[in-house]
């Protein structure tokens, strides 16, 4: 176990180093950060002298291994819009999009792990053929449009909640979070479902799909001719079978929703990471880009490495492999 | 009707297929009593492990019990609820299955599925649960029944599963056990290790034991009385020493003539002609004919029981009482 760590962590460091070295290319190759910086009628004099000060007139071989040195170190540059430490701005903003998706990923199981299961066990019920149909519905329809259209029955029509902004947080156990106060709780829904929604009909296919897979297999007919309940067989035989290949693919999602959250929280002003992601790609804020590429490619490591350690938990074959 | 242990009369269980529909099991009776062991031979789709499954009505869609009678201690199985089946199941009837690594959850302790089952039909507490499970594995022979509970199913060697499966079913000492071919996966020295074992269990619990299997040299080192499944039907039945020494339908006679230890040695062994008949479009009359020496006209209809002294046999043209070779 402890050389498949280090190899997970060696690997990690190649990853992370080819990354940044792509991305700080990437972003030198989209243009020149002083023409958005400076106003337009900046004179030469001025213009050297903030270049300079960003150190943006070394030649690109040399501003890339002054990053990678700092980097080393745990300095990522100062934002050019911000004028403050790329991480600083960063790791503020990251924990409403942490929260925002890790909201919607518990949704997405609470909800579609039961739905899941309910279609599977009647295959071409009604149930089965609704809550399908569903699915199909929160799979194609555009996630922007789901957004708006929530927007105007919830907040709009209906008026029950609110459609914009954080709301008020507080801290629970030090940690900064929507959850502390209702204020902040029903800010969250909306844009929590809002990016659940796409998420709950995987996860409903998923469990369908596993469902199906699992109840002809020979343990649940084992298990059902030695008495056991249907409500046992479902719920810890046939669950527990199929919670490995849904744990990989959320493993998988949980990263993608990241990515997905600047659709929301566009649309619903919500204060995360990808708004700034955004917001600095217009202003080409190299700092804060190259940073957040690299928090983000860190953090699938983490979740792959979390997976890998989620399966053996799950399923006990694979324990006893690597021992 | 006398309370026997277990009683069947006419089961057909049947399977609705797009393309016509299949007779796993066309009329079947048995009949068993405690004490005694029932095996039941036949080739792979002669409808021998439906049969099985048909008790417990554990046949899967699209099959289903279509006609006939199962009585379980005088008990009406087949309008039996589904929770009183579920109650039985495991319980009263208990049933092994062929492959173990199959059977046993692969994701669950061996501990936690034995004390589901345990929990399943007795309101008793974890611990006691644990206790009974723990004493089971003990007797049939597991060593160390107390780590060996908290192991893995993929923990353990197919014999030793096969003995969990076994102790599963002895936990609620059941009074009838359907065992599916339980030690085709094994080798020989396990087999017959298990085999004896199970016989002495069956002796003195006072079970009954109904034995599907292919392999009618099994059958003949373990069982009371034998039924020979052909095509979904019972060919022929009888005792052991009656049906294994002196057949009477021809089936039985190849079955018995082409078991390696009946052959000479050197000589090729010797096989039945053809092969079992599809399981849909079976021939019209006797379904053994395309494959039988014997066959005659008559054979075009088919052959209904002949019944002598509680042994049978469907065949127009039995062999001869005294005709062995």
């Amino acid at each position: 176990m402890t050389v498949f760590i280090l190899r997970r962590v060696l690997q990690a460091i190649l990853v992370l180093f080819i990354t940044s070295l792509v991305v700080f290319l990437g972003v030198y190759a989209i243009g020149d950060p002083l023409e958005i910086l400076l106003p337009a009628d900046a004179s030469m004099a001025e213009r050297a002298q903030v270049a300079a000060s960003l150190h943006l007139d070394d030649p690109l071989p040399l501003q890339y291994l002054n990053f990678i040195t700092s980097a080393l170190q745990g300095d990522f540059g100062r934002s050019f819009v911000y004028n403050r430490p790329a991480l600083d701005v960063i790791f503020e903003r990251l924990p409403a999009t942490l929260e925002l998706v890790t909201t919607s990923l518990i949704l997405s199981l609470i909800l579609g792990i039961p739905l899941g299961l309910i279609a599977g066990v009647k295959p071409g019920s009604v149930t089965d053929e609704s809550i399908m149909t569903g699915s199909i519905l929160g799979f194609s329809l555009p996630n922007f449009w789901q957004g708006m259209m929530l927007i105007m029955i919830f907040a709009v029509w209906l008026g029950w909640l609110p459609s914009t902004g954080r709301g008020e947080t507080g801290y629970i156990l030090g940690i900064r979070t929507s959850y502390a106060t209702w204020d902040g709780f029903i800010h969250l829904l909306l844009p929590a479902t809002n990016l659940a929604l796409a998420q709950i009909a995987l996860v409903i296919r998923l469990t369908r799909t596993g469902v199906q897979e699992t109840m002809p297999l020979d343990f649940v007919k084992y298990a059902r001719a030695r008495g056991i309940s249907e409500r046992r067989i479902l719920f810890v035989h046939v669950l527990k079978t199929i919670l490995i290949p849904i744990v990989t693919v959320l493993g998988i999602e949980f990263g993608s929703l990241i990515a997905f959250a600047v659709v929301t929280e566009t649309i619903f002003a919500w204060p995360g990471v990808g708004k700034l992601i955004i917001d600095s790609i217009n202003m080409l804020d190299r700092p804060i880009v190259v940073a957040y590429i690299l928090v983000i490619v860190a953090m699938f490591i983490v979740i792959n490495l979390v997976v890998d350690v989620l399966y053996s938990l799950l399923d006990p074959r694979i324990r006893s492999r690597a021992s | 009707m006398s309370d026997h242990l277990l009683e069947v009369r006419g089961l057909r269980t049947w399977f609705e297929t797009p393309k016509g529909t299949v007779k796993a099991v066309d009329g079947v009776d048995l009949t068993l009593e405690r004490g005694e062991i029932l095996g039941l031979v036949g080739e792979s789709g002669s409808g021998k492990s439906i049969t099985g499954f048909s008790l417990l009505g554990l046949v899967d869609p699209p099959g289903r019990v279509v006609e006939g009678d199962i009585r379980f201690l005088g008990e009406d199985l087949r309008s039996a609820s589904p929770r009183r089946l579920r109650d039985l199941r495991g319980n009263r009837i208990a049933m092994i299955f062929q492959d173990p690594m199959m059977t046993l959850n692969p994701v669950l302790r061996i501990g936690t599925q034995m004390i589901e089952t345990v929990r399943a039909h007795a309101k008793v507490s974890k611990a006691e649960a644990r206790a009974m499970a723990r004493d089971a594995l003990g007797q049939v022979g597991i060593p160390h029944p107390d780590e060996r509970i908290d192991a893995y199913p993929h923990e353990f060697s197919g014999g030793m599963r096969q003995r969990v499966a076994i102790a599963i079913a002895l936990l609620h000492k059941p009074d009838l056990i359907i065992a599916d071919e339980p030690t085709t996966a094994l080798d020989v020295t396990i087999q017959s290790q298990i085999l004896s074992e199970v016989q002495t269990l069956t002796r003195e619990m006072g079970m009954g034991l109904i034995w599907i299997s292919h392999d009618l040299g099994v059958v003949g080192q373990l069982a009371n009385k034998v039924a020979v499944m052909y095509a979904g039907r019972i060919v022929e039945r009888g005792t052991v020493d009656e049906v294994l020494d002196a057949p009477r339908h021809p089936y039985t006679r190849g079955l018995i003539d082409s078991l390696p230890m009946e052959n000479d040695r050197g000589q090729p062994l010797r096989q039945i002609p053809g092969n079992a008949p599809p399981p849909l479009g079976r021939p019209e009359g006797c379904p053994f004919r395309p494959r039988c020496a014997r066959a005659t006209e008559a054979c075009l209809t088919e052959p209904a029981e002949t019944e002598v002294q509680g042994r049978g046999w469907r065949c127009f043209h039995p062999l001869d009482e005294r005709a062995m070779v």
